[in-house]
C-alpha cells in the first residue's frame, strides 16, 4: 500500500499541471486543428474533411508576402529589443551598486507597463501625425517645410511601437540571468588582464545567452501574434499574420482562419526549437 | 464581435414575476394606459440586429407606450447574419439589413408578416415597394429593398417579383452614403467620387476596410473614373471584382491612400487630426467631426450615393400572443416617434407622414426638405448640432434617396471578393 502510493506520489504531482495544459491547451489546439479541416459558409461551420483551406492559405501569394512582411518586423524588432534590452540590464546588473537601488530602477522600467497596451500605443499617433508633436514642432523651427509622412501610419511606426511595447520582454529574463553571474568571475577576469569590452564580450555574453534566448522567444512570439499594433500604427496599409486570422474571422470564415492559425502555430514552433537549438536553456541556468 | 446584452433581466423570470404582478393588478383593478392587455400579460420581446437603431431610448419608450419588454442584442452585421440563421430561437425581432434578410430569409427562420395588420402599411414610402422614390426615380443597383421585401405566400422561401400582400420585413431606418470631405482643406469643389483618387489628394484619402462596403465604394471611384461599367456594382462578375482590386493595389502603391479604416471613432480621427481630407464615412461620424467644431462636409457627389436600409422581421416561431404583441410593436414603431427620433438623428424613417408628427416644423423643414434651420438644431440629448441658418449637405430626403446609385449588397461571389480584398490590404 505504502509502496503503491509512493509510486504514485510523482503522478498525482503532475496532475494539476496535466489538467491545466490539457484543457486549455491541447484540447483547443486539437479542436483548432479538427475545425481546420472544415467546410464553411456564412451561416456556420460545415464537419467533414475538406484540405481547401491550407491548400487556398498556402497557395496564396498573400500568405507568403504577409508570412515575409510578419517575420521583417520579428526580425527588426528582435535586434532593436535585444541590443537596448541588453545595455539596459548591463547597466542595471554591473553599474549600480546597491541592490535595492536595482531593484528600484528596475521597478521604474516597468512603470509604463501599468497602462494599457492599447493606450500606450495609441497616444504615439498624436505625437507622430502629420499635424502631430514631432511635426508641428520641426515646421515651427523652420527645420523642414512639409511636414514628415512616414513618421505615422508606416512600417517605421509599427516597428516604434513594438519596440517600445516589448523591450521589457528582453530586459526583464537578461537582468535575471546577469544577477546570478559570478561577480567573481568578472574580477578574474580584469585579473588576467582583460578591458571592459573584453570582459562583456567573453565573459558577460556568454552567460547571458539564456536570458538573451528567453527574451528572444518572447519577443519572437509576441510579434508573430501581434494584429493590433499593425493594424493602428499601420493605419490598415500593412498586413500581418494574426490580422489576416482576424480578417477572417470578423467574417465567421473560421475553418480558414484556424488553418491559418495552425500553420502560424508550426512556424513559430520551428523558430522557438531553432532558438533552442542554438542556446540550451535548461542547462545554462 | 461586440455582444451585449441591454436588460439583465432573463425572460423567463421576466415571466414568472410579470404573472404574479398580473394577478395582483387584477385584485386591485388598477389597470391603466393602453393597451391593457400588455399591462396585464407584460410580454418581452427579443430583437437583437447591427447596432444602428439598437437604441436604448427606443427601448425606454416602448416600455412607456406598449408595456413591452424589448431586450435588445448588437452585433456586427457578419454575426447577426450568422444568428439569425444558427440561433432562430433566440430572439422574436430581426432588426437586419436588407443584404442580410436577402441571405437568411431562404433559410426560413423570419416569417412573413400580412400587411393587412400593419396600421401604417400606406404610409411607407415607396421606395420600399417598388424601388422608385418618385414616380421617375431609377430603380438603384444592388440589394435595393423591394427586391427582397415580398414573397406570394407564407412558406415561400424565393421573393415575390413585386407587391404582394405578405411583407418580409418592415422598413424602419436608412440612408444614403458618400463621401466625407474637409472644406477647408480640400481647396477646390468636390464633385465627384473619382475625385478621391485626384493626385492632389496623394497620401490624404482613405477608404473603409470592411470589404462588403468598402467593395461599393471603391465601384462607385472606379465607375466615376470611366474605367469600368458594372453590368451590376452590387454583383459583380469575377472578372469585375478582379479589375477593381487590382486598380485598388495600384492606388495603395502609388501612395493614394493614408489609411484605412475598420471602426468609427478611426474614420472621425482621421478626419479630425488633417491626416485625410477626402474618405469614405457615415453620417453620424460626419456629425462627430463637426461637433468638434472643425468644418466637414458629407458632400454630395453626380453619380449618386450609396445607399443601405433595415428593417425589423418576425421570427418564425413567433405566435399567438407574442406574434400579436409583435405586430403591436412594429405598428407602434411606424406610428411615428421612433420615425421622428431617427430623422433627428439625420438617417431616415420608412413611415414619413407619421414622423413629421413628432418633429417640429423647423425640424422637418431641415432634416427632410432641406431648408435652413430657423433656429438651432438639437441632437436627442439636447446639445446643439447645427446653429440656425444651417442646411444639410445634399439638400431634402428627395434630392438624397432619389439619387441612390446603388445599395449595400451581397455578391454571390462573396468569398472570392472577400480573398481578393485581402489581398488588396496586404499588399
Amino acid at each position: 500500500m505504502n509502496n503503491l502510493l509512493s509510486r504514485a506520489t510523482p503522478y498525482l504531482q503532475a496532475t494539476p499541471l496535466l489538467l491545466i495544459l490539457g484543457f486549455f491547451l491541447a484540447i483547443p489546439i486539437l479542436l483548432l486543428l479538427v475545425v481546420s479541416f472544415w467546410d464553411y459558409d456564412f451561416a456556420g461551420m460545415i464537419p467533414g474533411f475538406v484540405t481547401f483551406n491550407y491548400t487556398e492559405t498556402l497557395g496564396s501569394w498573400i500568405t507568403w508576402k504577409t508570412y515575409g512582411n510578419t517575420i521583417k518586423f520579428a526580425i527588426i524588432v528582435w535586434g532593436i529589443t535585444t541590443f537596448v534590452g541588453f545595455w539596459v540590464a548591463y547597466f542595471l546588473a554591473f553599474h549600480i551598486r546597491t541592490a535595492t537601488m536595482q531593484m528600484v530602477l528596475f521597478l521604474v522600467c516597468t512603470v509604463p507597463f501599468l497602462t494599457s497596451n492599447i493606450i500606450r500605443m495609441i497616444s504615439w499617433i498624436p505625437v507622430l501625425g502629420r499635424n502631430g508633436l514631432i511635426n508641428s514642432g520641426l515646421v515651427g523651427a523652420g527645420i523642414i517645410d512639409q511636414p514628415i509622412e512616414w513618421l505615422l501610419y508606416s512600417d517605421f511606426a509599427v516597428i516604434l511601437a513594438m519596440v517600445h511595447l516589448y523591450t521589457l520582454f528582453t530586459v526583464t529574463p537578461i537582468f535575471n540571468t546577469m544577477m546570478r553571474i559570478d561577480k567573481s568571475l568578472v574580477e578574474a577576469a580584469r585579473d588576467g588582464g582583460a578591458n571592459a569590452w573584453q570582459i562583456i564580450w567573453n565573459v558577460i555574453l556568454p552567460l547571458a545567452k539564456p536570458g538573451i534566448a528567453i527574451g528572444t522567444i518572447f519577443v519572437v512570439t509576441l510579434v508573430m501574434a501581434d494584429f493590433s499594433t499593425v493594424q493602428v500604427m499601420s493605419g490598415g496599409q500593412s498586413a500581418s499574420v494574426a490580422l489576416m486570422m482576424r480578417n477572417q474571422m470578423s467574417l465567421l470564415q473560421y475553418p480558414a482562419a484556424a488553418a491559418n492559425a495552425i500553420v502560424l502555430l508550426v512556424v513559430v514552433l520551428f523558430m522557438v526549437a531553432g532558438i533552442l537549438r542554438i542556446v540550451d536553456i535548461r542547462k545554462e541556468l | 464581435m461586440t455582444d451585449t446584452k441591454k436588460t439583465g433581466i432573463s425572460r423567463r423570470n421576466l415571466l414568472k414575476t410579470g404573472a404574479a404582478a398580473a394577478g395582483a393588478a387584477l385584485g386591485a383593478g388598477a389597470i391603466t394606459g393602453f393597451p391593457t392587455i400588455w399591462a396585464q400579460n407584460p410580454i418581452t420581446l427579443r430583437q437583437f440586429g447591427t447596432g444602428v437603431s439598437n437604441l436604448n431610448a427606443i427601448a425606454e419608450k416602448c416600455k412607456a407606450d406598449l408595456g413591452i419588454t424589448l431586450e435588445m442584442t448588437a452585433t456586427d452585421s457578419d454575426a447577426a447574419a450568422q444568428r439569425a440563421v444558427t440561433q432562430p430561437d433566440s430572439y422574436d425581432i430581426a432588426d437586419i439589413e436588407y443584404w442580410i434578410l436577402k441571405k437568411v430569409f431562404p433559410t426560413g427562420v423570419i416569417q412573413p408578416m400580412d400587411v393587412s395588420k400593419l396600421t401604417y402599411y400606406d404610409k411607407i414610402v415607396p421606395l420600399f415597394k417598388t424601388g422608385k422614390l418618385l414616380p421617375d426615380s431609377v430603380i438603384a443597383q444592388g440589394t435595393a429593398p423591394h427586391t427582397v421585401g415580398y414573397v406570394d405566400a407564407p412558406g415561400d422561401k424565393t421573393f415575390a417579383a413585386g407587391e404582394t400582400g405578405w411583407f418580409t420585413m418592415v422598413p424602419t431606418i436608412y440612408n444614403a452614403d458618400t463621401l466625407g470631405i474637409r472644406p477647408d482643406l480640400v481647396g477646390r469643389d468636390i464633385t465627384s467620387w473619382a475625385d478621391i483618387m485626384d493626385p492632389a489628394f496623394k497620401g490624404k484619402t482613405a477608404i473603409i476596410n470592411v470589404p462588403s462596403i468598402g467593395i461599393m465604394d471603391a465601384a462607385m471611384i472606379m465607375e466615376a473614373m470611366g474605367n469600368i461599367k458594372y453590368g451590376d456594382k452590387g454583383n459583380m462578375t469575377k472578372e469585375e471584382i478582379d479589375k477593381t482590386i487590382d486598380f485598388l493595389i495600384k492606388a495603395k502603391q502609388d501612395g493614394q491612400f493614408r489609411a484605412f479604416w475598420k471602426s468609427f471613432d478611426e474614420s472621425v480621427n482621421l478626419m479630425s487630426s488633417g491626416e485625410v481630407v477626402i474618405q469614405s464615412m457615415w453620417s453620424p461620424a460626419v456629425a462627430a467631426v463637426r461637433s468638434k467644431g472643425i468644418a466637414c462636409r458629407f458632400q454630395p457627389l453626380k453619380e449618386g450615393y450609396r445607399s443601405w436600409g433595415g428593417g425589423l422581421g418576425l421570427a418564425a416561431h413567433l405566435e399567438g400572443a407574442q406574434l400579436d404583441a409583435a405586430y403591436e410593436y412594429i405598428n407602434w414603431y411606424t406610428s411615428g416617434w421612433v420615425g421622428g427620433y431617427l430623422n433627428r438623428q439625420g438617417y431616415y424613417s420608412a413611415a414619413m407622414d407619421t414622423a413629421k408628427e413628432f418633429m417640429s416644423a423647423d425640424e422637418w423643414g431641415y432634416w427632410i426638405e432641406g431648408k435652413a434651420a430657423q433656429g438651432d438644431i438639437l441632437a436627442p440629448d439636447g446639445t446643439v448640432m447645427e446653429k440656425a441658418g444651417a442646411l444639410r449637405d445634399g439638400g431634402s430626403f428627395e434630392e438624397r434617396m432619389g439619387k441612390v446609385a446603388c445599395w449595400n449588397s451581397v455578391m454571390d461571389e462573396d468569398r472570392y471578393m472577400v480573398r481578393r480584398w485581402n489581398e488588396f490590404i496586404a499588399a
